[in-house]
């Protein structure tokens, strides 16, 4: 069990995480130089684009070491992203320790101290590792001094590398086997397994990877899932290499998948505990929690005859994603579709582009809701998340929306900037801490919906990428909530309508118009876009028509041009959603959800 | 007109209209700002490329005696040319396959264009058409024209341009201002359009077209008002009307993206179409598609109305496209690769298409709908289908229906671009 060791790579992001884990595996010769391609672990399109990880992989790493012994390393990899903070807190519950990698010329970030405060939750041994050495702008000192002063760790125990160039990577996997604790030895307890991630495989069902922390786990045992009790009979376990390498058991400290006929990750829950059926453990491993979809949207077919289609789509897809939740719902606009609830913006991005990417589906998304409560005349409480379903005003007696604690770490040149943001969002009761001497951490109370549209690209923005962003929930609030519907050429669009604080709604309703503008082309009459609540009018735009738009010549070469326009204008054209008489494009609605602020 | 590509393949000879041939003479004296045809201001390789053309004649017409019937020459047919000249693989070669089945029958017109064909000396331009009448037939009475610039016409040239049996000149003049001829980099001035006019009219041309331009910054309606009244003294058969564009990569283009020049702007380029339209319609032309006019049916431009129709039409020289079959080919746009390829006797193809029968349907559609002729609902294909929009169309008066046709109204054609895509198809 000494030669065990568990281990994530906690980074800002671009500071090389992908890079670091690529040359690791390199290194431990899991793969020869022909079969390497660049960055494994990230292994979806749309992470490589994003540059971030959504679903972490794990993979064990054969280390022979300097004194001559063989290693197994874990290397556990986590997502990215303020959405999967709770994956990110189970990943690194598996862990004993982390390399904090730092970039020699950018020096510590945002994320590095969000990263590290992660770390420290979790007690884990901490390792400071500065990449980019090669760089010719790499300023070691600088990096090292913030290092010891802004993370207060000992700046003597840097490991040096270079990613890119391989150098320095023993040094790294020295310091791994030397630092990082192995894990404690608990084989002859009752089985306690900590689930951290779950993949959906076609041909093997899901694929649990876990970290045993007590006991061992057999193929034939009979496993209990503590979170609903479930019991499953395992059909295989073993290591993550680059493919699964299946082995006898899973003892006590390891990491690796389990398989024991479970259909789809939906039917295991992240942070939960595996234990044994017939022997279980009294109590779960700690830090479970549910997690509860923060953020509503509706999901349309752009053609209604491909709504077959999109639920087949969705219930694929779903096979991989447990944090998607989704019922129908159905636009007089849009026909029929579904209300998903999302972990946020981003997952719902993430969830788009699958959905269209590798599914192939042409959807409209509307603007996404939080959860609002409504209590009515007569008593009864009401829970809305979809616009469709605010209940006629004057039955109102009161309205709360959700607040949430947001957490954000700035250097402090940017305290103004994000103190006027934050403020412009309603947020209210700040505080203000001093964690490093150059940084400062604000504390807001803020309405969640503020925060679910673009708050934290504007923020990154603001503080050009220095700031970090965290949030939980706290509680209900009262707050004076209105509808707002969009009427294009008088007809009310309902996939456009929101719930909104009244204080609002003018501001959205003329961002609506604006963009809306934009983004729907001129047709040969005049369009009238409006915001409305109930009957008052209290925004608009007008697209004017078009009177002309011919070419004046068309020969022998202008005929094939002009006809692959046309294809693509008709391509584009499908994808297009009639209100009225009035063709409004998917980016349309797409642009909506950007609406805010510049 | 829908062309099954199964069907027609070899069925050509029951075209009721016969292809025209076009050749491309890449020069001129110098280029215009404008402009974004392929020629090149300088007559260093017209040798070179008249030779070439000569070549490119060959390939295509050097079968003509087994193609006849009686020995005489009737049509083109240009079989083993893919064995002989072919690609082996690639986009063209599917194309270069399918010559052997491409008869071009006996022409019904010659268009020479450019460029300035007129910049070729007299006895090169008695070279061309020596040659165009050795490899090709032509019908008797075959409409065959020359572009032409005012500057370097003379008697004589005009003299030995109708000895060599063509009889139709498109004069490119543009504007009778000299602000505008100056803005859109034309060498000529007003006076020598003029004396221009006078001399083909001298000459005894009697089917004349006139290329003129609207639509500058440096033109009022007034002032184009006048250029039409001027050039319509000389009653043309025929006019072209084009509405200035600035395409990318031309010097004009580029002025436009830098901010040195604009456009006139939506609202005054309608209101100069629609004025056009009327004005010319009231001195008795025909508007018969959107940037052409016509003093009777007859003469309409009958080469030009083959692009729009589907019908067959061989191109040589550089640049120029082709068309048989549902099939389009279109040689390089370079003097010098285009000769280079001849003289390694290859085709000097640049690429090609093969269009399936969606493909030809939206051309027929939008190609017809840019005419006054319209589109025949009937023949719209399969893939065509006219729905709840086409009412709202006739209620917006872009669009009428007439004898079971299609046919664009004047402010149809002003939105012709987008015609076709709010018939939903
Ligand atoms: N010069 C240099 N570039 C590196 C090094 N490590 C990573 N990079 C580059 O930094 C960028 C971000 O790296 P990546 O591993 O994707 O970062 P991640 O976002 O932390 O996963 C990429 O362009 C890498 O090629 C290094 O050691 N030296
Ligand atoms: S004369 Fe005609 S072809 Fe030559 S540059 Fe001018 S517009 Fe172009």
């Amino acid at each position: 069990m000494r030669n065990i060791r568990n281990f994530s790579i906690i980074a800002h992001i671009d500071h090389g995480k992908s890079t670091l884990a690529d040359r690791l595996i390199q290194h431990a010769g899991l793969v020869n130089e022909r079969q390497f391609r660049d960055q494994i672990l990230d292994n979806m399109d749309i992470e490589r684009e994003r540059g971030i990880t959504i679903k972490s992989q794990t993979v064990v790493l054969s280390y022979k070491s300097k004194s001559g012994e063989v290693f197994d390393l874990n290397l556990i990899d986590t997502p990215g992203h303020a959405d999967f903070s709770y994956e990110v807190s189970r990943a690194l519950a598996s862990c004993e320790g982390v390399l904090l990698l730092v970039d020699a010329s950018q020096g510590v970030q945002a994320q590095t101290i969000a990263n590290l405060y992660a770390a420290m939750e979790h007690d884990l041994t901490i390792i400071p590792v500065i990449n980019k050495i090669d760089l010719p702008s790499a300023d070691i000192e600088m990096a090292k001094e913030q290092i010891d002063h802004d993370l207060g760790l000992d700046s003597d125990q840097v490991v040096l590398c270079s990613a890119k160039e391989g150098m320095g990577i023993e040094d790294v996997l020295e310091a791994i086997v030397a630092r990082i604790p192995p894990p404690e030895e608990n084989s002859e307890k009752p089985l306690a397994a900590l689930i951290f991630d779950a993949h959906y495989d076609p041909f093997r069902g899901t694929i649990v990877s876990c970290r045993v922390f007590d006991g061992k786990v057999r193929p034939g045992d009979l496993i209990r899932l503590m979170y609903n009790g479930a019991v499953h009979k395992v059909e295989e376990v073993g290591f993550f290499r680059l493919f699964r390498d299946p082995q006898p058991e899973l003892s006590a400290g390891s990491v690796g998948y389990l398989i024991a006929g479970i259909k789809t990750v939906a039917d295991v829950r992240i942070g939960d505990t595996i234990t044994m059926d017939s022997n279980p453990v009294e109590s779960p491993l700690p830090g479970f929690k549910d997690v509860k979809p923060v953020v509503f949207s509706s999901i349309y077919p752009i053609s209604s005859d491909e709504y077959p289609s999109l639920v087949d789509s969705l219930d694929k897809y779903k096979l991989n994603d447990a944090a998607l939740v989704y019922q129908k719902d159905s636009s007089a606009a849009l026909g029929q579709g579904f209300r998903c609830g999302f972990l946020g913006l981003l997952h719902l991005e993430i969830v788009q582009e699958r959905l269209e990417r590798e599914f192939d589906q042409a959807i409209i998304m509307t603007a996404p809701s939080v959860q609002y409560q409504f209590t009515l005349n007569d008593g009864t409480g009401l829970t809305v998340e979809n616009p469709q379903y605010y209940p006629d005003p004057i039955l109102i007696k009161s309205s709360a929306e959700p607040f949430i604690k947001a957490t954000i770490i700035i250097p402090e040149r940017y305290m103004g900037a994000v103190m006027k943001l934050c403020l412009e969002r309603r947020g209210s009761n700040p505080r203000i801490a001093y964690p490093t001497t150059a940084r400062v951490e604000i504390t807001f109370d803020m309405p969640l919906a503020e925060v679910v549209f673009d708050f934290y690209d504007r923020l990154k923005t603001i503080t050009q990428g220095y700031g970090s962003f965290d949030y939980e929930l706290i509680e209900y609030r009262d707050s004076d909530l209105v509808k707002l519907d969009i009427l294009v050429n008088g007809e009310r669009v309902d996939a456009l309508s929101i719930i909104v604080h009244r204080d609002r709604a003018r501001e959205w309703g003329l961002q609506v118009c604006d963009r809306l503008k934009e983004e729907i082309p001129r047709h040969n009459f005049k369009i009238a876009i409006q915001g409305a609540i109930g009957g008052k009018i209290i925004s608009r735009s007008t697209i004017s028509p078009f009177r002309k738009d011919v070419t004046a010549k068309c020969y022998g070469g202008d005929i094939t041009r002009k006809r692959k326009l046309l294809e693509k204008q008709k391509k584009g054209k499908k994808r297009m959603k009639m209100v009225g008489n009035v063709e409004i494009p998917q980016s349309a609605f797409v642009s909506v959800l950007k609406a805010r602020d510049e | 007109m829908v062309c099954h590509m199964e069907n027609t393949l070899n069925a050509t000879s029951h075209n009721p209209n016969p292809p025209g041939l076009y050749i491309h003479v890449p020069f001129c004296r110098s280029k215009c700002l404008y402009c974004d045809f392929y020629s090149v201001a300088s007559s260093a390789t017209i040798p070179a490329w008249l030779e070439a053309v000569q070549r490119e004649m060959r390939l295509y017409g050097e079968n003509e005696e087994r193609s006849g019937g009686s020995g005489a020459k009737s049509g083109v047919k240009v079989e083993g040319y893919a064995e002989k000249h072919g690609e082996k693989s690639g986009e063209n070669a599917e194309i270069l396959r399918n010559f052997d089945s491409f008869n071009f029958d006996n022409f019904d017109s010659l268009y020479l264009g450019g460029g300035t064909p007129t910049v070729l000396a007299e006895r090169d331009l008695a070279a061309l058409m020596d040659s165009a009448h050795k490899h090709f037939t032509f019908l008797p009475d075959a409409e065959i024209t020359i572009e032409a610039n005012p500057d370097g016409l003379s008697a004589g040239k005009l003299k030995t341009i109708r000895d060599l049996g063509i009889n139709r000149i498109s004069l490119g003049i543009q504007s009778l201002s000299d602000a505008d001829l100056k803005y859109l980099g034309r060498t000529h001035s007003s006076k020598q359009a003029l004396d221009a006019l006078d001399l083909i009219r001298f000459s005894g041309f009697s089917n004349m077209s006139v290329d003129l331009i609207y639509g500058l910054e440096t033109q009022t309606i007034p002032g184009w008002k006048k250029t039409l009244d001027q050039i319509l003294e000389f009653r043309p058969e025929h006019l072209s009307c084009y509405q200035l564009t600035f395409e990318p990569g031309t010097p004009l283009g580029k002025m436009k993206a830098a901010g040195k020049v604009n456009s006139i702007g939506e609202k005054l380029e309608s209101a100069y179409f629609i004025y056009t339209s009327r004005y010319l319609e009231r001195e008795g032309y025909l508007h018969y598609e959107i940037s052409n006019f016509a003093r009777s049916f007859d003469l309409k431009s009958r080469h030009n109305q083959k692009y729009w129709t589907h019908t067959p039409y061989l191109g040589l020289g550089p640049s120029a496209h082709s068309f048989h079959s549902g099939s389009r080919w279109w040689n390089l746009k370079s003097v010098r690769k285009y000769c280079r390829l001849l003289a390694e006797g290859k085709p000097p193809i640049e690429s090609s298409e093969i269009l399936t029968e969606e493909q030809l349907d939206l051309e027929s559609l939008y190609l017809g709908l840019r005419t006054s002729a319209g589109v025949d609902l009937n023949e719209l294909g399969g893939g065509l289908r006219v729905g709840n929009a086409f009412a709202e169309l006739q209620r917006t008066g872009l669009v009428k229906i007439s004898n079971g046709r299609i046919l664009p109204t004047r402010k149809g054609f002003l939105v012709a671009d987008s015609l076709p895509l709010m018939l939903n198809v």
